[in-house]
């Protein structure tokens, strides 16, 4: 990156922060609200573009760990009278080790094979959340979640948890930022690139791979454990198949691959439609259009887009 | 000197092709073996089957001694053996340097230690003196999909060296390189084998390249062994001339 580049990136960056710090001062409880779900989601398609961005392993699953750490945090915390960061811990162990087994078939099928795997199983665990009235209440789910206290101090307020949702993104970013420009970062680039060179360099592919599943799958179980108190109520319905396309457009759009990626992903998805609402019945129909234009024209996502633009610079 | 490959009735077969029909022989330490071939021969499938890539259906490979048959790519390179692929292998979305870093990261420490420790893996000092012996250091910070073919090929087989291997099968290392770059290629594969004592195994078609770098040439001919020895004596063998190398 040229200097110019660094210091525009840069500056866009502060940018943001000044506005995410500052935002929820001039915003109504609702606004709070979508800004905390974009820190939450955001988290979740962290944890997707690890997998599909920097692995090149694609999956239609993240909902249902997202679903997995919600529920786990949700029974928990109201059934179970646990504290809040047991659970927290919980999900994404939980889901690290599902994630693990969820990619072994990976280990066999590539591409549109191992994305119908993933959608299966995206599919089971819904029908989990719905059908084992026993374990997760089915469709009546689980109201009343808890919001945790950190250090004595409430988060019950909109405002209060807002920025504990945020400073969990920035712990989260700063784990994947380390882990990507670790040599992990560098070999789950290289099973996407070319497994066959990567393995004759004494690459374990597997066991990278499998690395690639359980990280990606452990991030959706925290944006779960996020996810049950901020809603404080939640029934399987988000967890369906349709979240993790949601998710699979985040880090599409936003540029896969690109550590920034999901952030601006995260905008296009939880954000816009919100924005959007003035137009009433039209805007999911104009939110659509939008997404058919931007994945015609560029491809590579927003961020590849900028790449581009400002290589000129 | 001691053996440092030893292949033994190595045969593969695809269906009712075979393709690798019960190869044997040795590499010593320090060698450089020539492998060639009309196309088809097995040459590639040899290799292959030496290198995990595929399971052999019949035959031994050992290793200083070690029996290897049919190990697991990673696990053999990481026992010192190094390989590169008739078609261009590289990573291109990686740097130049990171590419070299890769080809090195793995040969050190456990797994959990590459994650805690240093993003280069303490390879930049040895990744700048390859960058230097192969003269790619301009281009050290490029994407690597973004070099000539030619660079593309040196880095490849810089990669191939990074860890120091202690025996490097290079299966057609002169394809599609210009005349200058090959001269500058065999040079440096000369040098290697000098300074790291590295034994090789090079599977060739440019004729020229492979009498001037090897010291012992290997013939194959629908999978088997036709004919060993030194490049004249190769040159000179009338089953050679007839199977592939044609009169002149």
């Amino acid at each position: 990156m040229s200097r110019r580049r660094s210091l525009l990136f840069g500056g866009l960056l502060a940018l943001a922060g000044v506005f995410l710090l500052f935002a929820p001062l001039g915003l109504k409880p609702y606004g709070i609200f979508i800004l905390s779900m974009w820190a939450v989601m955001t988290i979740a398609a962290i944890g997707l573009n690890l997998t599909l961005g920097y692995a090149g392993q694609i999956s239609l699953a993240q909902a249902a760990f997202v679903g997995i750490g919600a529920y786990i945090t949700a029974w928990l915390t109201t059934k179970g009278a646990w504290p809040f960061w047991p659970t927290y811990v919980l999900g994404f162990a939980s889901c690290f080790v599902v994630g693990w087994v969820l990619g072994y078939p990976a280990l066999r099928v590539q591409h549109h094979y191992l994305a119908f795997v993933t959608l299966a199983f995206n599919t089971l665990v819904y029908l989990i959340f719905r059908n084992e009235e026993w374990l997760t209440n089915g469709i009546y789910g689980i109201s009343n979640v808890p919001r945790p206290s950190l250090f004595g101090y409430s988060l019950k307020g909109a405002k209060e948890f807002y920025y504990f949702c945020l400073a969990n993104l920035v712990f989260v970013s700063a784990a994947a930022w380390w882990l990507i420009r670790s040599p992990w970062g560098r070999a789950f680039v290289a099973v996407r690139e070319n497994p066959i060179r990567a393995l004759s360099l004494g690459v374990d592919t597997r066991r990278y791979t499998l690395m690639a599943f359980a990280i990606g799958a452990g991030l959706g179980g925290i944006s779960g454990a996020l996810y049950a108190p901020l809603t404080q109520f939640i029934d399987p319905t988000p967890f369906a198949l349709g979240l993790s396309l949601n998710l699979l457009l985040m880090v599409v759009l936003g540029g896969s691959g690109y550590f920034f990626g999901p952030f601006l992903g995260a905008i296009v998805a939880v954000l816009l439609p919100e924005w959007l609402r003035f137009a009433q019945g039209y805007y999911l129909m104009g939110y659509a259009v939008l997404v058919m234009v931007m994945m015609a024209f560029w491809p590579t996502g927003l961020l590849g887009l900028f790449d581009r633009v400002t290589r000129r610079i | 000197m001691s053996t440092v490959l030893e292949v033994r009735d190595l045969r593969k077969s695809f269906g009712g092709i075979v393709a690798v029909d019960g190869v044997s022989f040795d590499v010593e330490e320090k060698e450089i073996l020539g492998i060639i071939g009309p196309n088809g021969s097995g040459k590639s499938t040899l290799f292959n089957c030496i290198l995990g890539q595929l399971q052999p259906s019949a035959g031994d490979v050992r290793l200083d001694g070690r029996a290897v048959t049919g190990m697991r790519p990673c696990d053999l390179n990481r026992l010192g053996v190094s390989r590169t692929f008739q078609l261009l292998q590289i990573f291109p979305h990686l740097t130049v340097r990171a590419n070299l870093i890769l080809a090195g990261q793995e040969h050190q420490g456990s797994m959990l230690s590459r994650l805690v420790g240093r993003p280069d893996a303490g390879l930049s000092a040895a990744a700048e003196r390859m960058l230097g012996f192969f003269r790619l250091e301009h281009l050290a910070d490029e994407e690597a999909g973004g070099l000539s073919y030619g660079q593309q090929k040196l880095l490849d087989v810089a990669m191939a060296f990074m860890a120091g291997p202690r025996l490097a099968l290079l299966d057609e290392p002169a394809g599609g390189v210009n005349p200058t770059m090959l001269a500058n290629l065999r040079e440096r594969l000369k040098a290697i084998n000098a300074k790291q004592g590295s034994t090789f195994v090079v599977i060739e078609h440019n004729m020229e390249f492979v009498m001037a770098l090897c010291d012992r040439i290997l013939v194959l001919a629908e999978g088997r062994v036709i004919a060993q020895g030194t490049p004249a004596e190769v040159r000179a063998d009338p089953k050679v001339i007839e199977a592939y190398l044609g009169r002149s």
